[in-house]
């Protein structure tokens, strides 16, 4: 086992660790066994410290240019039909939640089509009331959005060779679960854009269904505090952060985020203290980090 | 008809939302070589996650009451017992769904 695969195989683990579901995880853990670290399968946090380069995942593979389009495609899907599974059932939830905030089928269709990304689809459902500020959206999308930077960084390799116009289109439908599968199977038998689309298209088609589902359902129950499904929404986001859980280090910077997030939803309108909060926390991180490289 | 179909604004900000998400997908592709991948930015792009959505639960669940705050320790028992998601979720709404039945 050469230090690289290592490294290749703690960055995955890294990048995923944004997953939101159980199977995205369950494909990390299963790559990390295969590539012969048995001992950091079951951890919840692969020792995400190592991570020094992302591009090592598949630096040891290479882009297929001339694949079939179909072909690729039909691969990719089906490569991630478990994950589309746990995607109608996650999108089941937000839609469920979505009806509550009032939501409708068709502001969730264009959430669904146009943005198509979990995480962020939660947190703008959360902001979804009058008055709506269009840059209070916009600052906590960017924020949550943000590691589509270092994932579509990390997709370099497999669009490699191929032309600008082909990467523009294909981009779109790159979630983490789809994410996850076509670096897994870029490293063992190398893999085309198409496969990342067809999953992409997949994995929209359940997530979709799973939203539009659980809205139409959601809007039928008329008393959601009798069943405490008003506070499903602050449950799922708990679940979600706990699973961000890094370790010590996240200590400071997370007690930083709260403190405030706590001040500023006190003194500022809206949903302003998630991006005050959210930006002061990691701000706390990179101003440690800034502190260790300078005493070195 | 299509006041009802969306909120005031509501177009605006699921197309800027949608941009800002299409500029991360195809610009992190096309930067590919030019992010940081030590140092105290990348520490920052790295901790914004967890720290957004601990922004965003607090508050919540304190808004919740005590037993907002009750669910959410439940949640976390749960999780780091089970390490599932699912689970940690509908521990947290059966409990405060039991504490409000209860009083």
């Amino acid at each position: 086992m050469t230090a690289d695969r290592q490294r290749l195989v703690v960055a995955a683990g890294h990048l995923c660790r944004h997953e939101i579901t159980e199977s995205v995880s369950a494909v990390i853990h299963q790559m990390v066994y295969d590539a012969g670290f048995a001992r950091y399968a079951g951890h919840a946090w692969l020792p995400t410290r190592l991570l020094e380069n992302a591009e090592f995942i598949m630096s040891d593979s290479k882009s297929i240019p001339n694949v079939s389009f179909s072909t690729g495609m039909h691969r990719g899907a089906v490569a991630n039909i478990p994950l589309a599974v746990s995607a109608v059932t996650y999108g089941g939830v937000l839609g469920v939640l979505s009806a509550q905030k009032g939501v409708t089928w068709a502001e969730m269709s264009a959430m669904n089509v146009l943005m198509f990304a979990g995480s962020a689809q939660f947190v703008m459902v959360d902001m979804w009331q009058a008055p709506l500020s269009v840059m209070a959206v916009a600052m906590a999308v960017f924020i949550v959005n943000l590691r589509y930077l270092l994932i579509g960084a990390s997709l370099q390799p497999v669009f490699a060779g191929h032309p600008l116009w082909r990467k523009a289109l294909l981009m779109h439908l790159v979630v983490d679960e789809n994410w996850a599968v076509t670096i897994a199977e870029h490293r063992k038998n190398g893999t085309d854009p198409y496969f990342l689309f067809g999953g992409g298209l997949l994995l929209l088609g359940a997530w979709s269904s799973g939203t539009l589902g659980g809205n139409l359902l959601g809007s039928f129950i008329s008393q959601p505090e009798k069943y405490a499904l008003d506070f499903a929404f602050v449950a799922v986001f708990a679940a979600l952060t706990l699973s961000l859980w890094r370790g010590r280090g996240d200590g400071l910077p997370w007690a930083g985020a709260i403190v405030l997030a706590l001040v500023s939803e006190r003194l500022l309108p809206g949903k302003w203290y998630i991006v005050i909060g959210g930006v002061g926390g990691a701000l706390v991180a990179g101003v440690i980090e800034y502190l260790r490289l300078k005493k070195r | 008809m299509s006041t009802d179909l969306f909120i005031d604004h509501g177009p605006a900000a699921i197309i800027a939302a949608a941009l800002i998400t299409y500029c991360f997908r195809f610009g992190g592709l096309l930067l590919a070589d030019r992010l940081p991948r030590t140092g105290p930015l990348r520490i920052f792009l790295d901790a914004l996650p967890g720290t957004i959505l601990i922004s965003l639960v607090v508050p919540s669940a304190v808004h919740s009451g005590w037993r907002g705050v009750v669910g959410v320790v439940a949640c976390l028992a749960v999780y780091m017992g089970t390490r599932r998601l699912l689970l940690t979720m509908f521990s947290g709404v059966l409990t405060v769904y039991l504490l409000r039945l209860m009083s």
